[in-house]
């Protein structure tokens, strides 16, 4: 095992290096879609918050929903610190002598030029790490005491106290108050030589923080997370002390929080309390689930496909689109039936399996029932579904029905129950990347 | 050596011991029998900590162990098996013996001792790699008791480690039992199965509803009349 670990270091740095140099071309060469630039750059940005949340809700079993709130922290701590001089007065307008009157990226770089942009930036982002870290600690000497879902709760409010604390109007002369916070120092400052850095800085970044994760995860103190994760007690009778454990695993999660809400910042060039909602935690919350609760690489692949759905492959449902001629009105019906048929079969597939492994036990009568009349409904969908397309089909109107704004989020939340239905502990589960070419290995 | 002087614990609202006194000499195996709810797991838990006492004294080699938290206590040398094999189950077996040593900073020592638990239970060693959980009963129990000892303990505390297991298993772990505790460990064991229990130690008490009614050899306990009755099923003909 030791003897594998080496090789299998310089794979994942040379596969990392690899994917930097694609990320690179894709960023400087023309006609790349800009949608895949800009899912590339949040995806690897959600990529660390969820990994972050893993380390707490995946790795500690603490199921804690305040990832918004520490995200807000950094983000604004790194906009206070990198708005430069002579733009303050025009961000912070409504507040006269607001802002700080200095700018670390800024001094920085007028002394070293792009490396000390770059030093000041890293310096920023780790100082938001610091504070959503010093605030996680804070919080978390009373929070932690609580457990699951009361644990959630607290952590959900204590991110909307965040949200309104920041936007209050006598802390506007250094937050702007619920104004938008912008001309910052940010990803599109970077170049090299000629080469747009837009895309790669997000990876890199976010690379190396996951990295750090990684390594923590694997410590002594990793494995002391996972052993209170699954049995507190034991953990405790083997000298595991579980306040300091867990206030630990709550602190180096919110850092890395607060590192990657700072990058959101970066990313939208502009950062406003407003968008750090429960919403936004709840999105998050849905990639470590979608990825396997406990998988660093299963959260990773789940921020890129969440990110990528949401804001690009699904893009579509949400236009009223009218098709050119029969031929393509044909085709859309066709892919639309070919859909719900496979997914009204899978449900029904999926029941009765379940009808046929499950055990003879009390109440199987009526978890039967159950599982029929969810059969039925799903047929009934189903039939209602394919009628309306069948009708679609022979009206002569050659709009497409049910395609408006908002259909998206209903699409999305079909797609979210589907996998929650048919990978119900994620798409990786526990495993990791590595763990499946082990498997596959073995099998040849 | 561990003394317990009048010890008096409440747990959940209900006097669980009511003035406890015991000994614990070094090198011995000492067991504490007695039924259901007698307040054995309880006596445990407060010496490790994880209960607080009410009132009382327990001194570990002339330290006082009331009021310290867990984890202090566990490196001083105390080492436990909570009841009913509490392993990490998500884990390997190898991580799960880890994080027995998790006090321990000597690397050198942990492999040795990794080694001599391996000794013990060879089965554990086939199977580092698999996860704790999908081990059977027998083999969790195992984990467990190597678990505690990857702490390299003086003292150990055994709560119940037969619950559930086949009488051939139990054999097993008793006999495991004694190696240990002739390789230098003092055990206290806690056991429903005063059969074995008596068969094992060089002392014992007898525990019910919170007061130590009994106290002898193990010789001499398994051939009292009294506890025959009530803990071995055997009737006066």
């Amino acid at each position: 095992m030791k003897r594998n670990r080496i090789p299998q270091f310089f794979i994942i740095v040379g596969a990392f290096l690899l994917l930097l140099a694609v990320v690179l071309m894709l960023d400087n060469v023309p006609g790349v879609p800009v949608m895949l630039l800009i899912v590339l750059r949040k995806g690897a940005i959600y990529a660390l918050v969820a990994v972050s949340m893993n380390i707490l809700n995946g790795f500690t079993g603490l199921f804690s929903l305040g990832q918004a709130g520490f995200m807000l922290l950094g983000a604004y701590t790194y906009a206070i610190l990198t708005v430069p001089v002579e733009n303050q007065a025009l961000v912070y307008q409504r507040y006269p002598n607001g802002g700080i009157g200095f700018s670390v990226t800024e001094s920085l770089g007028r002394v070293l030029g792009q490396p000390g942009l770059l030093l000041g930036v890293i310096i920023c982002l780790i100082l938001g790490g610091i504070v959503a870290g010093v605030f996680a600690y804070l919080i978390g000497l009373p929070v932690l005491r609580l457990k699951s879902d009361y644990l959630a709760i607290a952590t959900l409010g204590f991110a909307e106290i965040i949200r309104a604390v920041v936007q209050y109007e006598k802390l506007g002369p250094i937050t702007n108050g619920s104004n938008l916070l912008s001309n910052f120092t940010n990803f599109s400052n970077f170049h090299l030589g000629s080469l747009k850095l837009d895309t790669v800085m997000p990876f890199v970044f976010a690379g190396v923080c996951i990295w750090v994760i990684t390594l923590i995860i694997n410590s002594t103190y990793g494995r002391a997370f996972k052993a209170i994760r699954d049995d507190e007690v034991a953990a405790e009778a083997m000298g595991i002390n579980l306040a300091n454990h867990k206030r630990m695993s709550f602190i180096i999660s919110s850092f890395f929080a607060g590192i990657s809400g700072a990058m959101l910042a970066m990313y939208q060039a502009s950062v406003q309390a407003t968008i750090f909602k429960a919403a936004m935690t709840y999105e998050i919350l849905l990639i470590v689930v979608l990825g396997g609760i406990g998988s660093i690489s299963g959260s990773i692949i789940a921020a890129f496909l969440f990110v990528g759905s949401s804001e690009w492959w699904l893009r579509f449902l949400d236009n009223t689109t009218v098709l050119p001629n029969f031929n393509a009105k044909l085709l859309f019906a066709i892919i639309f039936a070919a859909i719900v048929v496979s997914i009204v079969f899978l449900v029904v597939y999926r029941q009765n399996k379940a009808q046929k492994s499950r055990p003879e036990a009390v109440g199987r009568g009526r978890k039967i029932l159950s599982l029929k009349l969810s059969g039925v409904i799903t047929l009934v969908v189903g039939t209602l579904l394919l009628l309306g397309d069948l009708r679609f089909l022979i009206s002569p109107d050659l709009q497409v029905p049910l395609l408006r704004s908002g259909f998206r989020m209903v699409v999305f939340s079909i797609i979210v129950m589907i996998v929650v239905l048919f990978f119900s502990r994620g798409l990786m589960g526990d495993r990791e990347l590595p763990d499946l070419f082990r498997t596959r290995h073995k099998r040849l | 050596m561990l003394k317990i002087e009048n010890l008096h614990v409440s747990y959940g609202g209900i006097r669980a011991l009511r003035g406890i006194s015991l000994e614990v000499p070094d090198g011995k195996i000492v067991t504490l029998i007695g039924a259901n709810g007698a307040g054995k797991s309880t006596m445990l838990r407060t010496i490790t900590g994880l209960v607080k006492a009410e009132s009382g004294s327990i001194r570990w080699n002339d330290h006082e162990l009331l009021g310290q938290p867990t984890d202090r206590i566990i490196g001083t040398g105390i080492a436990m098996c909570p009841e009913g094999r509490r392993v990490f189950a998500d884990l390997t077996v190898l991580e799960n013996l880890k994080i027995g040593a998790y006090l321990r900073k000597d690397r050198a020592g942990i492999q040795e001792d990794l080694q001599s638990v391996y000794d013990l239970f060879p089965r554990l060693k086939e199977r580092v790699w698999q996860m704790a959980g999908t081990l059977s009963g027998g083999e969790q129990q195992m984990l467990t008791v190597g678990r505690a000892l990857m702490s390299r303990p003086q003292l150990l505390l055994l709560d119940e480690p037969s619950l559930g297991l086949a009488p051939l298993v139990v054999q097993d772990i008793f006999s495991i039992i004694k190696k240990i505790n002739k390789q230098g460990t003092t055990l206290l064991l806690i056991e429903q199965n005063a059969n074995m229990a008596l068969r094992t130690a060089d002392l014992a008490y007898v525990l019910e509803t919170g007061n130590i009614t009994m106290f002898g050899t193990g010789a001499d306990l398994l051939a009292d009349e009294k506890v025959k009755e009530a803990y071995l099923g055997k009737h006066k003909n």
